[in-house]
C-alpha cells in the first residue's frame, strides 16, 4: 500500500544550524506513526514543515503522490492535512460546537455571501457535529470552550482538526498536561481515528507511545536514527543509548 | 552633479542618518527589551531641543558641558517617567499602549505650549564650532555639522560597547530574549527596565540637543522625527540596533538625495523605500520575527 | 440583551429621522458631523474590533475619499452617482496597496507601517501640486443627483443618516456571516485559522479594503458637508482620534463605535468650552490627553463596558 503522506529527505537549516537533517518517513492509513526524541531533536520543526508552517530547505513532502512541498499551510489543510497544536489553540469564547463549525467553514468559505448567516451553514454544521461525535464531545457541544477541563480542551483541539475532514492527522503532543484518565480517553480516541486516517504523533509520554503506535521513528539532533515497529525500536541499541537508556 | 556638491550631500546624509540613529536606537531598544510601543518618543527629542534652547544662555560656549548636563537631566526625567507611568504599560496590549502614549504626547505638547510658548527659536552654535572648512576648491562644510556627526559616532560606538561588552549590556540582551529567566537569576528586572528606558530618553534628548542649532526649535519637531523613526525601525527590524543603523543610513541618503533630485516629491521617498523593503523583507532587514 | 436595548439603534434612527427637520442649523450640522464620524469609526471597528488589526493610518482613506470628491467635482459640481463610488473606489484602491504591503507584517510593525503609509498620503496631498497645498481646496458645487441636492441642509441630513444606517447594516450582516466568523477567528488565533484551511492574508486584506472604502464614504460625506478639504484630514492625529473613539465607545460592538463618536465629539466640545471648564479650555489638549490616559487605564472596555457592567449588576 503506498503511503498517504510520503516524506523524503526533508531538511531544514536555520543559518548554520541544521534543525532537521534528511528525515524520511511514511504515513499510511490505518496506522499511528509516532515520532519521538529528546528536546531539541527537531520534532517541532519537522511537524511544522509537514503542516506547511515553515518551508523546507531540501527534500519533498508528497500527499497521495502529489508534491505539496511548496504549498502553504492553508492549502495543505484543504487538501487533507490536519494539524493539532501542543499549546491549545481553541477559541475560548465560542461554544464547543462553534469552534468546530468555524474550522469546518474553511471548506465552505463563501466569504462574499454576507447575507448568509455563518451559523446557518448546513455543511459546516454537519461537519462540526460529525467531528464532535468522532471525538466524543457531543454532550459538551453547547458549553463555552474556555470552561472545559484541560483534557476536554485537548480533545476539542483534535476535534477541530477533524472538522475539516482531513486524511492525515499531524498531532503535536495531544497528551500534554493530561492525567491518567484523560490520557486513556485520548488514546481511545486515537484508536478510533486510526482506521480512517494516517496519524503522525509527536509525543513525550513513552508508555502511551508504545501502546498506541504501529511504527516509531526516533530523532536525535535533527537526524533520524531509527524507524520500525515498537518492539524493534525498544531493542535497538542505538536508541537505547541515545534516548531510552536515560530512563532505565 | 559636481564632486564638491556630491560630497557635501553625502556628509549631510550621514549626519542626518546618525542623528536619526540616536533617536531610533532608543525607540527600538525600548520596544525590543520592554515590548512597549511609545508614540511619545518624539517628544523626548523635542525635550532635548528645548533644553538646548533653555540651557544655551547659561552655558555659553561650554557646549559639551551643556550636552552632558542635558543628558543627566533627560535620564533623570526618563527614570521618573518610567517609574510613574511607563512601568504600568508593560502588561497592556499594544492598542492600549498606543492610546496612552498618544495621550502623553498631547500632554507634553500642551505643557510645552504653556511653559515655553509656540514660537520658533534658534539655538546658537558655540563659537569654537562656528564657521566652515573648505572641501576642495569649491565647497565648504560647516564645522558644527561635522561635530554633530562625530558626536553621534562616538555615542554609537559607546552604545555598542555598553550593549556588547559590559555586564549591564549583557543583562539587557538577556532581558530582551528571556525576561523570566533574567528575573530568575535574581536580577532586578524593574530597575533594569528603568535604566533602559532612561537611556532611551537620554539618547533621544541628546539627539534633539545636538540637532537644535541646525534645525531650530519648533513645536512640531517631535511628531516628524517620530514617524521617520518608525520608518527606520520598520526597515531595520525591531530590536536590532545594527538594523537601525543600516536603516538610518538608507533613510538618510534617500531623503537627502531625494530632496536634491525630486524636490516636491522628496517627502515620499522614504515611504517608497519602506514599501520596497517590506515587499522584499516583511520583518525588516535584520529583524527577528515579531 | 433586553428587547429595549436591542431595538435601541432602531429607535435612535427613527428619532433622528423624525426630528431632523426640526433641529436648528447649528444642531443639524453638529448631528451630521457626528453621524459622519460614526461612519468613520464604524469602518475602523471592522478592522480593529472585528479583525484585531490595529491600524494607526485610517485617516488616509477618510482624507482620500474627501479629496477625490472635491477634486473630481471640478467647477460644475458632479453627480452623486459617480462621485460617491469614485471616492470609495479611490480610498479602497489605496487600502488595497497599503494592505497588501502592511498585512505581511504583524503586531507593532503593522501599527507603524500603517502610520507611515498614511503619512505618505499626507505628504502627497500636502506638498505636491496634486493636493492643492496646506490650505486645502474648496468645492464649488456640492454633489447632487436629480432632486437630491447635498447643498440643502435637510437633504444632506437624510442622505448622511441613510449612509450611516446602510454602513451599520452592512457591518452587522458581515459580522454574522461567514466572512465575519472568519475575521473573528483570525482575531483570536490566526494560526489555528490557517491550520484549518483559511487563507488568512486574503481575509485580512478584504477587511482592510472594505474598511478603507467605508472610510472613503465618510470622507465623501464630509466633503459634501463642509465644502472644503484640507490636508489635516489625513494627519495622524486624525487616525489617533478615530482609534480613540472606538475604544471610548467600547471595542467589539458596532454601537460602541457610534457611541464613541458621539462621546468624543461631546468631550472635545466640553473640554474647549470656557463656560464648563473655565480657563482650562484654552489648554484642552492637556485635559484631553489626561482624560485619554485615565480612560484607557481605568475603563479599557469603554462606555459600552460600563453600560454592560451596570446591566449585569441590575439583572
Amino acid at each position: 500500500m503506498s503511503a498517504l503522506l510520503a516524506v523524503d529527505a526533508l531538511t531544514r537549516r536555520f543559518g548554520g544550524l541544521v534543525a532537521v537533517n534528511g528525515v524520511s518517513l511514511d504515513l499510511h492509513r490505518g496506522e499511528v506513526h509516532a515520532v519521538i526524541g529528546t528536546n531539541g531533536a527537531g520534532k517541532s520543526t519537522l511537524i511544522n514543515m509537514l503542516s506547511g508552517e515553515i518551508g523546507a530547505s531540501a527534500g519533498t513532502v508528497r500527499l497521495d503522490g502529489v508534491d505539496i512541498t511548496a504549498r502553504p499551510q492553508a492549502r495543505r489543510a484543504l487538501a487533507g492535512v490536519g494539524r493539532s497544536y501542543q499549546r491549545t489553540t481553541i477559541f475560548p469564547e465560542f461554544s464547543v460546537h462553534e469552534n468546530c463549525r468555524l474550522a469546518a467553514q474553511a471548506a465552505h468559505p463563501r466569504p462574499w455571501a454576507i447575507w448568509e448567516s455563518a451559523s446557518a451553514c448546513a455543511a459546516s454544521n454537519a461537519a462540526a457535529s460529525e467531528a464532535l461525535a468522532a471525538a466524543g464531545l457531543e454532550t459538551l457541544a453547547q458549553r463555552t470552550a474556555g470552561t472545559l477541563s484541560h483534557g476536554a480542551k485537548r480533545q476539542l483541539e483534535v476535534a477541530m482538526c477533524l472538522a475539516t475532514r482531513p486524511r492525515v492527522l499531524l498531532l503535536d503532543e495531544p497528551l500534554a498536561g493530561m492525567g491518567a484518565e484523560e490520557t486513556e480517553r485520548m488514546l481511545a480516541l486515537l484508536e478510533r481515528l486510526k482506521a480512517s486516517h494516517a496519524i503522525l504523533l509527536v509525543e513525550h509520554d513513552m508508555d502511551a507511545v508504545f501502546r498506541i503506535a504501529d511504527r516509531i521513528t526516533v530523532m536525535v539532533n535533527g537526524t533520524l536514527i531509527a524507524t520500525g515497529d515498537p518492539a524493534a525500536i525498544r531493542a535497538n541499541p542505538e536508541v537505547r543509548l541515545a534516548y531510552l537508556g536515560e530512563e532505565d | 552633479m559636481e564632486i564638491g556638491t556630491f560630497l557635501v550631500q553625502c556628509l549631510n546624509a550621514v549626519q542626518y542618518a546618525l542623528l536619526l540613529f540616536l533617536v531610533a536606537s532608543g525607540l527600538t531598544l525600548i520596544f525590543g527589551i520592554m515590548g512597549v510601543i511609545n508614540l511619545a518618543h518624539g517628544s523626548f527629542y523635542m525635550l532635548g531641543a528645548y533644553m538646548a534652547f533653555a540651557l544655551s544662555p547659561l552655558f555659553g560656549d561650554r557646549f559639551i558641558v551643556m550636552l552632558l548636563a542635558g543628558v543627566v537631566l533627560a535620564a533623570l526625567f526618563g527614570y521618573l517617567l518610567e517609574w510613574a507611568f511607563f512601568s504600568y504599560l508593560y502588561q497592556r496590549d499594544h492598542l492600549q499602549q498606543v492610546l496612552m502614549t498618544y495621550g502623553l504626547i498631547l500632554v507634553f505638547e500642551e505643557l510645552r505650549s504653556i511653559l515655553v510658548g509656540n514660537d520658533v527659536h534658534g539655538v546658537k552654535v558655540p563659537a569654537w564650532l562656528d564657521g566652515s572648512f573648505a572641501l576642495g576648491d569649491l565647497m565648504s562644510y560647516p564645522w558644527y555639522r561635522l561635530f554633530a556627526s562625530a558626536a553621534c559616532i562616538v555615542l554609537a560606538v559607546g552604545l555598542y560597547l555598553v550593549v556588547n561588552k559590559t555586564r549591564l549590556g549583557m543583562m539587557v540582551r538577556a532581558g530582551a530574549s528571556n525576561r523570566d529567566m533574567v528575573r530568575g537569576l535574581g536580577i532586578d528586572v524593574r530597575r533594569l527596565y528603568r535604566i533602559v528606558f532612561a537611556s532611551g530618553v537620554a539618547l533621544a534628548a541628546l539627539a534633539g540637543m545636538i540637532a537644535a542649532p541646525m534645525t531650530s526649535v519648533y513645536p512640531n519637531m517631535g511628531a516628524s522625527v517620530l514617524i521617520i523613526c518608525f520608518v527606520v525601525v520598520v526597515i531595520g527590524g525591531i530590536g536590532s540596533i545594527t538594523g537601525a543603523l543600516l536603516a538610518s543610513l538608507l533613510v538618510g541618503f534617500v531623503d537627502t538625495f531625494g530632496k536634491v533630485f525630486f524636490a516636491e516629491y522628496s517627502g515620499m521617498g522614504i515611504y517608497v523605500l519602506m514599501a520596497v523593503i517590506l515587499i522584499w523583507r516583511p520583518a525588516g532587514l535584520l529583524g527577528q520575527k515579531a | 440583551m433586553s428587547r429595549f436595548s436591542s431595538s435601541l439603534p432602531l429607535l435612535c434612527v427613527i428619532a433622528l429621522a423624525l426630528g431632523g427637520p426640526f433641529l436648528g442649523p447649528y444642531l443639524s450640522d453638529l448631528v451630521v458631523k457626528v453621524m459622519i464620524l460614526s461612519i468613520f469609526a464604524l469602518s475602523l471597528e471592522l478592522l480593529v474590533g472585528m479583525t484585531g488589526l490595529v491600524s494607526l493610518g485610517h485617516a488616509a482613506f477618510y482624507g482620500i475619499g474627501a479629496y477625490v470628491t472635491v477634486l473630481a467635482s471640478g467647477s460644475d459640481g458632479g453627480s452623486i452617482a459617480w462621485l460617491l463610488p469614485l471616492a470609495m473606489l479611490a480610498a479602497a484602491g489605496y487600502a488595497l496597496v497599503v494592505g497588501a504591503l502592511s498585512l505581511r507584517t504583524r503586531g507593532v510593525y503593522f501599527i507603524m507601517v500603517t502610520l507611515a503609509f498614511a503619512q505618505m498620503a499626507f505628504f502627497v496631498i500636502h506638498d505636491t501640486p496634486l493636493g492643492g497645498g496646506s490650505d486645502g481646496i474648496y468645492m464649488y458645487v456640492r454633489p447632487a443627483l436629480g432632486p437630491i441636492d447635498l447643498e440643502q441642509r435637510n437633504t444632506l441630513f437624510y442622505v448622511v443618516l441613510a449612509a450611516l444606517v446602510a454602513t451599520y447594516g452592512v457591518l452587522a450582516l458581515i459580522r454574522r456571516s461567514r466572512l465575519g466568523a472568519a475575521l473573528a477567528g483570525i482575531r483570536v488565533n490566526e494560526q489555528r485559522m490557517q491550520a484549518a484551511g483559511f487563507p488568512t492574508f486574503f481575509y485580512k486584506l478584504a477587511a482592510f479594503v472594505i474598511a478603507g472604502a467605508l472610510a472613503g464614504l465618510a470622507g465623501f460625506l464630509l466633503a459634501a458637508r463642509d465644502g472644503v478639504v484640507n490636508p489635516e484630514l489625513l494627519a495622524w492625529h486624525n487616525s489617533g482620534e478615530v482609534l480613540l473613539m472606538i475604544i471610548l465607545g467600547g471595542l467589539g460592538r458596532l454601537r460602541g463605535a457610534v457611541l464613541g463618536a458621539v462621546a468624543f465629539t461631546l468631550l472635545k466640545e466640553v473640554l474647549s468650552s470656557h463656560g464648563i471648564v473655565g480657563p482650562m479650555a484654552d489648554h484642552w489638549q492637556l485635559t484631553l490627553g489626561l482624560v485619554i490616559i485615565a480612560f484607557v487605564a481605568f475603563l479599557p472596555k469603554g462606555l459600552m463596558g460600563l453600560v454592560e457592567r451596570n446591566a449585569k449588576g441590575a439583572a
